[in-house]
């Protein structure tokens, strides 16, 4: 292990992934290799210590016992506080984006989160099921947000945070705005491998955990068709 | 038989052979719907006299419904939703038009299985495995296994053959009064680290597994599969002899004795009946077009792809990936199955979601041709064998386009 590389932990794959979580890993780790950029992918379970030193972390999607249980060791352990502390980036989705707020919903109870973004989560209505698309904050510089939803939570952003997007199709996280972003943390309702639709939001990550200012392009020809597929499947 | 579900049953067998007639599939949805209009109770009169097995779980179960039924006829007339109708319209409309049978054995979709434990009154049923399949309709695994705990908790009377090696389907029967466990190696590990009965870690060690924190761990197996065949549980080995490739249908099979056994079927004469299954609704069925020897393998979810792999032969392979309703609308599984065993062999991809397995082969660094057409893809390959793997209604697709009927 060198200190020079990049280190990307994924958080309790034992408890957070429900649905093709670690594609996120998978690309952040294929996208930096082919700039050269080398990289150390980490697994920590939930039994082991959370190192606090690592670039990048990721947070997946899961059911609510796992939910609750991890909220239960993140919180214990402190690890994810004291890297968050030190300015290193935090990519959640969907179970692991809740947890990342003050407080969420799971087996009919409300529990406390990690308090890392000022934003809560309840229950909505109707689970949110489906395309999920969206603007995402001009100030990040992105292209549209492209996605596959599957939640039956809903969440209020405090002012501490700005949504990542404003919804075009789907509910995101009420039907309006759709996930948050504040510093180096982003998260989404864009569920399992979020960032294979997204190489743009991809690559912001690896700028911010590489204090790269620029990445040289990759030859993107097939995520740029399946984007625009899902463009044209959820036009009206 | 109550002259309502006389009437009943006649129906439906006439309105399934009509829905045939008209060329819209094998009727047995049709058949079983309007039959239960008539006669709610239809199910459980049609089962009623009958020595009934049940076959559920994610994987493996129509491939093990048909090895089961080979097992069984040596022992009398067997009726079966030979179809993969797989709910009670089915089970209805199959028993139907079997007519009086002594046995009868049943496919069942696992949401269902409740509902079919008390309707058919089984004999025996077996539960194979419990893994993620379509997260946007179905539900998740452990509410799965918990509906299944549930459900065998009302039927103290039934013989429950269950997989060992899967800790939801372990959980799921573990209090059962009447339990044969068999082990048939499983691949897939990913949805069963988490101890459904207390949340602890499951540690795995070889094919063993024990939660780290509570008293759940792998129950001793009475039937066990060893090289190309299977242990009985005086010690005795039988040797396998499929019709079907792969090491998950020794699996498959193993279990298919195991039940056979509680209707007092000895392997022994079972174990001759089972290579008679050559095809399973098309899977695994092998067809010659322009030289190419095409052969069609059904993949539905990451443990099947698991399983796909090792049954494909080092020969030039065709993915093909739909997301219609009843694939799931959601493609993120592709993030769950590693691709590598296909690395060094010829890929071709194809499909109304080749898009979304094209990003996922080149994050996995298979290279890949795109094809818009089955025909496309056997006119790029040269003669000889072409595997085919599709998930549910790509498979469809391409079966209709060989024209083939089981």
């Amino acid at each position: 292990m060198s200190t020079e590389d990049l280190r990307i932990v994924w958080i309790y794959p034992d408890l957070l992934s429900t649905y093709g979580d670690r594609g996120n890993m998978l690309i952040l780790a294929a996208r930096a290799r082919a700039r050269g950029i080398p990289v150390e992918t980490i697994e920590i379970r939930s039994d082991q210590a959370l190192p606090d030193s690592a670039d990048l972390y990721l947070l997946g999607g899961g059911e609510d016992g796992p939910q609750a249980l991890a909220a239960q060791r993140l919180n214990a352990d402190g690890g994810l506080h004291r890297a968050v502390a030190r300015g290193s980036v935090v990519f959640a989705v969907c179970a692991g984006y809740q947890l990342l707020g003050t407080s969420f919903f799971a087996k009919g109870a409300a529990y406390p989160g990690l308090s890392l973004l000022d934003l809560q989560s309840d229950r909505g209505p109707a689970r949110a099921v489906g395309e999920l698309h969206g603007v995402i904050d001009p100030r990040l510089g992105l292209p549209p947000l492209s996605g596959f939803e599957n939640h039956g939570g809903r969440t209020h952003l405090g002012p501490g945070v700005s949504p990542l997007a404003q919804v075009t199709t789907g509910i995101g996280n009420d039907g309006t705005s759709e996930g948050a972003w504040r510093g180096n943390l982003i998260g989404t309702y864009s569920h399992g491998p979020a960032l294979s639709r997204n190489p743009a939001l991809a690559d912001l990550l690896l700028r911010w955990a590489t204090g790269a200012g620029y990445l040289p392009p990759l030859d993107d020809t097939w995520t740029d068709r399946l984007r625009h597929e899902r463009q044209v499947a959820v036009a009206p | 038989m109550p002259l309502r579900a006389k009437v009943a049953s006649s129906v439906s067998r006439t309105a399934a052979a009509l829905s045939r007639a008209a060329g819209r599939g094998d009727g047995s949805v049709i058949g079983g719907w309007i039959g239960l209009k008539i006669d709610p109770e239809l199910l459980k009169h049609l089962a009623a006299g009958r020595s009934v097995a049940l076959i559920s779980g994610t994987n493996g179960k129509t491939t093990t419904t048909k090895l089961t039924v080979a097992a069984l006829e040596s022992a009398g007339r067997v009726a079966t939703n030979a179809f993969g109708a797989n709910m009670p319209t089915g089970h209805t409309s199959a028993l139907a038009k079997a007519g009086a049978t002594p046995y009868a054995v049943l496919e069942v979709d696992e949401h269902y299985l409740a509902r079919v434990l008390d309707e058919t009154r089984p004999r025996a049923v077996a539960l194979l495995n419990l893994s993620r399949d379509q997260l946007d309709r179905a539900k998740e695994v452990a509410m799965m296994a918990q509906m299944w705990r549930e459900a065998l908790a009302h039927h103290p009377d039934v013989h429950v053959v269950a997989n060992a090696d899967d800790p939801m389907v372990t959980w799921a029967a573990y209090h059962c009064a009447s339990v044969t466990w068999f082990s048939a190696g499983q691949r897939w590990h990913d949805d069963s680290w988490v101890c459904p009965e207390c949340g602890g870690a499951i540690e795995r060690a070889g094919g063993d597994w024990r939660c780290t924190t509570c008293p759940l761990r792998r129950p001793r197996p009475q039937w066990v599969v060893e090289e190309d065949g299977v242990v009985d549980p005086t010690g005795a080995w039988h040797q396998v002899k499929l019709s079907l490739p792969g090491t998950v249908n020794i699996g498959n099979a193993a279990t298919a004795l195991a039940v056979a056994a509680q209707f007092g079927v000895r392997p022994a004469d079972a174990v001759l009946r089972l290579g008679s299954v050559t095809s399973v609704a098309g899977r695994y069925a092998q067809v010659e077009r322009d030289g190419r020897l095409i052969r069609l393998l059904l993949a539905k979810n990451p443990a099947s792809w698991l399983e796909a792999f090792d049954m494909a032969e080092a020969a030039p392979t065709l993915l093909s990936i739909n997301a219609r309703d009843p694939d799931g609308l959601d493609t993120s599984w592709l993030f769950d199955v590693d691709f590598a065993p296909l690395y060094g062999r010829r890929v071709l991809i194809t499909g109304d979601r080749a898009y979304d397995l094209a990003v996922r082969l080149q994050v996995n660094g298979i290279p890949f041709e795109h094809v818009t057409s089955f025909a496309d893809a056997l006119a790029a390959v040269p003669p000889g064998r072409l595997e085919v793997i599709a998930n549910y209604t790509a498979f469809q697709d391409i079966r209709a386009e060989l024209d083939r009927v089981n």
